[in-house]
């Protein structure tokens, strides 16, 4: 999902460096804050580790492998101030060591990788384990989580690539979307897996992780997702309105050629296309939303299979009993 | 991938191009990407410039050039595969060359000035620039500790693969993801060391 340099223009580079400058600001700012001095050097130590761990491939169906973001399993670790800073540090190195991503297409990646998938992957865990108690709840929001921040993620740099005129976005859009959803699962299966070796590990790191975790103003949430919805109204929501635009219109010169060749033909090209491209707008909704659905409820699957109810409660009752 | 792993230590000897300070480097470099992505696409005479200066500093770096070729190649698949796209979008633009032309230009920039110049410059430089204290740690701790980790990872990868039978045929997602989890432990135990280590050199 890097995007080197070249691939985006001007002004979304700039534009997208001013979001992601805003963001990893707020971010420095709350880390500065709330990390106490102790857990400083963590934060270098953490993007190394997301580093090492980026190496390791994983295969998604039809020969093509992914590798882990990580966003949201830093973001679930230490929280979302600290998780933006941590993948913004990696994309700041790969970009200048490893020449993985573009300089002027840093803030665009920053934007997608540290700040889109970080918050949303931290949104979406906060949410789901808020309603799922429990070890098994947390590796069931980690698993879907990862999924969602990946999506978020790919939809994004779709958006950016499209708003420069690389590639359109009708072409854009269903590629990122798919092959993302399918990296996507396997992000969210090593993230849910990682977190629970974590856990069992050292389950002191993630009692406290989680008790740093948490932005202890709400302000400080609201400006995360206000900045990553921004740039999501920027970078995205021109073409969910102008996509079927632009197919209407070519469905419309279509049909106007049609007629103009075949004027003879009762053939009502317009008014056939347009019940066709309405349903493909609705069917791709429909299709992502049952997409949703089932990574939930595999999610929900994995959380039950990693995490027997009996080993949670016996987790959950250890202290009193010494 | 063993090369995207760790950066070859170019060849240390001394160039011309290594003795100019870093912020001048990363000024140009930075001046040079700029003028690529924002040069409109007929404006083949910048392009072409940037080439020559682009094969100067090649001459002036002392850096192989197989080593360039080969870093480079490395990195342009993806490139080459969103131009490709774009070649046979349906909307037929025709920018594709001149998206293949910038981001090899500017690939090139950027390999040139990261291999000539020591990371601890670049990061001298981004202190001039204000760039907030605590980034620049983090900074520094990663590139410190990146290939400590990385070997930590390899080592633990060696030791499970020494005492399993597993064929490697088979992906396991779960050792995999113990072997990930187990780094991040390990990675947060040496933090704590090293902040240890840094209140005791007398870090404020």
């Amino acid at each position: 999902m890097h995007i080197p340099d070249g691939f985006i223009d001007g002004k979304t580079a700039a534009l997208a460096g001013a979001i992601s400058f805003a963001g990893v600001g707020l971010a420095l700012r709350q880390v500065r804050r709330e990390l106490p001095p102790r857990k400083v050097p963590l934060l270098g130590l953490s993007a190394a580790f997301l580093f090492a761990a980026q190496m390791v491939n994983f295969p998604v169906a039809g020969g093509t492998s992914g590798h882990l973001v990580g966003g949201a399993l830093i973001a679930a670790l230490l929280g979302p101030g600290a998780a933006v800073v941590v993948v913004t540090t990696v994309l700041i190195v790969q970009c200048f060591l490893f020449q993985d991503g573009g300089v002027l297409a840093l803030g665009a990646n920053v934007f997608n990788m540290a700040i889109v998938n970080s918050v949303a992957g931290y949104g979406v865990f906060r949410l789901v384990s808020g309603v799922l108690p429990g070890t098994r709840g947390r590796v069931t929001a980690m698993a879907f989580a990862g999924w969602c921040a990946t999506v978020a993620a790919a939809i994004c740099c779709a958006g950016q690539l499209a708003w420069s005129g690389t590639i359109p976005w009708s072409a854009a859009f269903p590629a990122m979307t798919v092959v993302h959803m399918l990296i996507g699962i396997g992000e969210g299966l090593i993230s849910s897996l990682v977190l629970l070796a974590v856990e069992r590990a050292r389950p002191d790191l993630v009692a406290v992780a989680a008790k740093i975790a948490a932005p202890k103003r709400v302000g400080e949430m609201l400006g995360y997702g206000l900045l990553a919805s921004l740039g999501i109204a920027v970078f995205v929501a021109p073409f969910a309105c102008a996509w079927p635009d632009g197919l209407d219109s070519v469905a419309a010169k279509f049909g106007f050629t049609h007629n103009a060749l075949q004027p003879l033909l009762p053939v009502p090209a317009p008014e056939y296309q347009m019940p066709g491209i309405h349903s493909a707008v609705g069917a791709t909704a429909a299709a992502g939303a049952v997409g949703t659905l089932m990574v939930f409820v595999g999610s929900l699957l994995l959380g039950y299979w990693l995490a027997p109810k009996s080993r949670n409660h016996e987790h959950s009752l250890a202290p009193p009993r010494t | 991938m063993s090369i995207l792993w760790h950066p070859p230590a170019p060849s240390q000897a001394d160039s011309l191009i290594r003795r100019l300070p870093a912020a001048l480097k990363l000024g140009i470099a930075l001046a040079v990407i700029i003028g690529t992505v924002l040069a409109p696409v007929d404006c083949q005479l910048w392009f072409a410039g940037v080439l020559i200066f682009l094969l100067l500093a090649i001459a002036g770096s002392g850096l192989a050039l197989g080593f360039l070729v080969k870093r480079l190649l490395l990195l342009l698949p993806f490139v080459l595969g969103v131009v490709l796209v774009n070649a046979l979008a349906p909307t037929g633009r025709a920018n594709w060359l001149a998206l293949a032309v910038r981001s090899s230009l500017c690939l090139l920039t950027v390999i040139l000035v990261a291999n000539t110049t020591p990371f601890s410059e670049t990061l001298r430089v981004l202190k001039r620039v204000r760039v907030p204290a605590l980034l620049i740690t983090t900074i520094a701790l990663m590139h410190r500790y990146l290939f400590v980790l990385a070997d930590e990872a390899e080592r633990m990868r060696r030791a499970r693969a020494s005492r399993t039978f597993t064929p490697q045929r088979h992906f396991h997602w779960h050792a995999l993801s113990t072997v990930v989890g187990q780094l991040f432990v390990r990675a947060s135990e040496r933090a704590e060391r090293i902040y240890d280590a840094m209140c005791a050199r007398g870090w404020k």
